[in-house]
């Protein structure tokens, strides 16, 4: 027993060691095309925290799916969820301010995740249709919605809401130099990301984008993602979700509750997706139709690419939004020196690939990167409309070339009743 | 009587749900629904209804197509708006004589329809991609795609306002069918005319019942779609068959387009309609995926649209049909599931029955 346990934490230390290193060899990638793209944007904390902003709604539409697909329900509702949560934001945020955004979002959001239930769960819908469903009838219902509460309304239309508060920022002291009352502390990763050292600099920038002014929304819905992770994987209740979602039939036969468990599965998915919605009422400060633009489908990617764990998902939404904010910095456009970065990793990995594991792989991936070294060497600028397709085809790389490694929940998207065996 | 009481169960729960809500946000629902059938009474109202069900039918029976094997094509919104747009810039470029314009823009529209759906196809027999997340992504692909073609190489260079396509010279239009109609005795007011893709639809409603239950293919089709497994087992290759069934479904989400390209706004830009892909999934979901089933679903949600159009009148927002439509979809999904299940717990009984007489007689 106690060998079986060290050996286990030997695993655990080595999927962190992994990671780690993983994690420099991308810093390094990225810190080389700063020096030799020269755009020393390309790993700023202004970079970097634009794209934990623009992550966070990705990132709980991310976090929505996984509770629901972890639980056995394949959600591709989750847009529609997100538009609910938009309308509710907007509309308690102009009443009760930020605060009653958030809670207005996520109830918003809660009812769509009931409707997926009812469908899925009690009806034995097929999932994939009552997402859809709900993806054709949340603009609907928000339309509807607007034309009776917006419309008139001093500041509001049929498309917009009057504007809602905003919640103000947050910067860490002594790290990020937060003050303290009227005292202002030193900024230690602001003053090495200045030096413009290798590496050094580029994860100063990172803890930087982390630590310095960051809105207290993104702060506090991206706390859910830990929260999720903990909830999902430590807790009895986790424990119960996730075999719902592994095998109903074992689950049932030990006393879970798997109908109980969907229902609540789905109601917080929705709620989640909600909150990513109110999220972008509060950072545009005011609900605007269309304003979720694909980002329920981009969170269902990031569930995807991060393999169905919390921290996965966060990593793929944060990668799918960081050409979207290197876009948005003043001055020369940086996105160049990315696709310079993925041109370098993507031929670094085909070579590794042709070399080491599969030939036909690396062969496949030779012409796309020089296709890449082609388009960024007769560009000034990315542009962002073809930017915007990056994280789709990236899911989809993730599952031709990686389906393998890939572990989604067994039972994800089968009808299930109890008695009746799956 | 069975079949048929399922459907009105479903519009009457759909009407009482939106009149809940018309209730709720201070309206007649009586006043709304008559407003709704006055909008409907005059002649080209109905013309208008029936050129976009002719578009709603072509999109539905597309991804009927793929429903008939159990294939979820999602993607018809991308690949139609992807096949639009490269039929619209070849429209806005081509100068050829006569009809030849007109036969290259659809074979075009059909090819890069088809193109854009096989892909996530092939992905699915080769990796074991699903095929609604394969779709999905595409989507994804496409809405960027456009984005950026639109707004370089497809670009009308004379428009600097707008993005859209170069116009389609009249040539390559679909004719609209006003002299037929005069010929039988319907004269048309100057100001509608019904549009020559109402033909188009009703050969593709044609072409999908021969194609699915009248052909070799559709026999293929069915028999996958039922019991995947025992078709392979009798011959039938289930790859081929995904390839195929996403080639045709993707080639008529691409022809449904041509109804906006080439019967109405003649170029591809920002006013086309964004969502005819996904209106394409209910129609097909409401039609139970029967030539004739389709035909129903695309006119009532036709009728819909044109109807609440003339609620503004009535001082209520017409924001109510996309409810409408909305409710009918999530009610008619449960509804034909219940039916379903009903069937199969009718069909177990009279099976065991049968055995038990069975025996007893041996």
């Amino acid at each position: 027993m106690s060998m079986f346990r060290e050996l286990l934490n030997r695993s655990r230390s080595m999927v962190g060691m992994t990671s780690l290193i993983a994690g420099l060899g991308v810093m390094s990638v990225l810190s080389l095309a700063r020096i030799f793209a020269h755009a020393p944007d390309l790993t700023s904390s202004g970079t970097f925290g634009g794209a934990i902003g623009l992550a966070t709604p990705v990132a709980m539409a991310g976090i929505a799916g996984l509770v629901s697909e972890r639980a056995g329900v394949v959600n591709i509702g989750l847009q529609g969820m997100m538009v609910l949560g938009t309308w509710g934001g907007g509309y308690f945020g102009w009443h009760y301010g930020p605060w009653g955004a958030l809670l207005g979002g996520a109830a918003f959001g809660a009812l769509g995740g009931a409707l997926h239930a009812l469908n899925t769960i009690q009806f034995g819908v097929d999932h994939a249709i009552s997402g859809v469903a709900i993806n054709l009838l949340a603009p609907g219902v928000a339309r509807f919605l607007s034309s009776i509460f917006f419309q008139g309304v001093d500041g509001g239309s049929l498309t917009d809401s009057p504007p809602v508060g905003n919640l103000g920022k947050l910067t860490m002291p002594f790290l990020a130099g937060g003050r303290i009352g009227s005292f202002s502390t030193p900024d230690i990763f602001g003053y090495l990301e200045r030096r413009q050292i290798f590496l050094i600099s580029d994860i100063s920038g990172l803890c930087g984008g982390f630590l310095r002014d960051i809105a207290t929304e993104t702060v506090m819905l991206l706390s859910l993602i830990p929260l999720a992770a903990f909830v999902l994987w430590k807790t009895p209740f986790g424990l119960r979700l996730r075999s719902s979602g592994e095998k109903p039939s074992a689950a049932d036969s030990l006393g879970v509750n798997v109908v109980g468990i969907r229902w609540i599965a789905l109601i917080t998915s929705g709620s989640i997706a909600g909150l990513g919605g109110a999220w972008l009422v509060i950072n545009i400060g005011k609900y605007q139709q269309g304003q979720e633009g694909l980002r329920g489908f981009l969170g269902l990617a990031s569930v995807i690419f991060g393999n169905w764990k919390p921290f996965g998902v966060f990593l793929g939404a944060l990668l799918f939004q960081f050409t979207e904010s290197l876009r948005m910095q003043l001055g020369d456009d940086p996105s160049r020196g990315f696709v310079f970065a993925v041109a370098i990793g993507l031929a670094l990995f085909a070579a590794f690939q042709l070399f080491r594991k599969s030939k036909k792989v690396g062969l496949a991936l030779i012409p796309a990167s020089v296709l890449l070294f082609v388009y960024i060497l007769n560009v000034d600028r990315v542009d962002d409309k073809l930017s915007s397709t990056f994280p789709f085809l990236i899911t989809l790389l993730v599952l031709v070339f990686s389906s393998s490694r890939l572990r989604p929940p067994a039972s994800i998207g089968l009808p299930w009743s109890r008695g009746k065996d799956s | 009587m069975r079949s048929l009481s399922t459907p009105l169960i479903v519009i009457g729960v759909a009407a009482l749900v939106a009149s809940i809500a018309l209730l709720l946000a201070g309206h007649n629902p009586l006043s709304a629904f008559s407003a709704m059938l006055d909008n409907l009474s005059s002649a080209d109202n109905l013309v208008t209804v029936l050129n976009y069900a002719s578009r709603y039918y072509v999109m539905g029976v597309a991804v009927a197509f793929g429903f008939k094997m159990n294939l979820f094509n999602i993607g018809t919104n991308g690949q139609y708006q992807v096949a639009a747009l490269f039929a619209g810039a070849l429209g806005g470029w081509l100068r050829l004589p006569g009809p030849i314009n007109l036969i290259l823009i659809l074979m075009v529209a059909v090819g890069v329809g088809s193109l854009w759906a096989v892909i996530p196809g092939v992905l699915m027999v080769s990796r074991k991609v699903n095929i609604v997340v394969g779709t999905i992504m595409m989507n994804g692909i496409a809405a960027g795609l456009i984005g950026y073609l639109l707004r370089t190489n497809f670009r009308d260079v004379n428009d600097r306002l707008t993005a859209h396509t170069p116009t389609i010279p009249e040539n390559s239009h679909i004719p609209q069918l006003n002299s037929v109609l005069k010929l039988i005795g319907i004269h048309l007011p100057d100001t509608t005319s019904l549009h020559g893709f109402f033909v188009i639809a009703v050969v593709a409603g044609i072409m999908f019942y021969v194609v699915v239950y009248r052909s070799r293919f559709g026999f293929d089709l069915l028999a996958s779609g039922r019991n995947a497994n025992a078709a392979r087992v009798s011959g039938v290759h289930p790859k081929t068959m995904v390839i195929r069934t996403m080639a045709l479904s993707g080639g008529l989400a691409g022809l449904a387009g041509m109804s906006v390209l080439l019967c109405q706004q003649f170029e591809y830009g920002d006013r086309f309609p964004l969502q005819l892909g996904f209106a394409g999934i209910s129609v097909a979901l409401l039609g139970r995926n029967s030539p004739i089933g389709i035909a129903f679903s695309a006119t009532a949600m036709a009728a819909i649209e044109q109807g609440s159009r003339g609620l503004v009148t009535a001082n209520i927002p017409q924001e109510i049909g996309q409810i409408v439509q909305g409710t009918l979809l999530v009610v008619a999904v449960i509804m034909y599931e219940l039916a379903n299940r009903r069937n199969q717990t009718r069909m177990i009984k009279e099976s065991a029955l049968a055995m038990t007489v069975e025996t007893s007689t041996s």
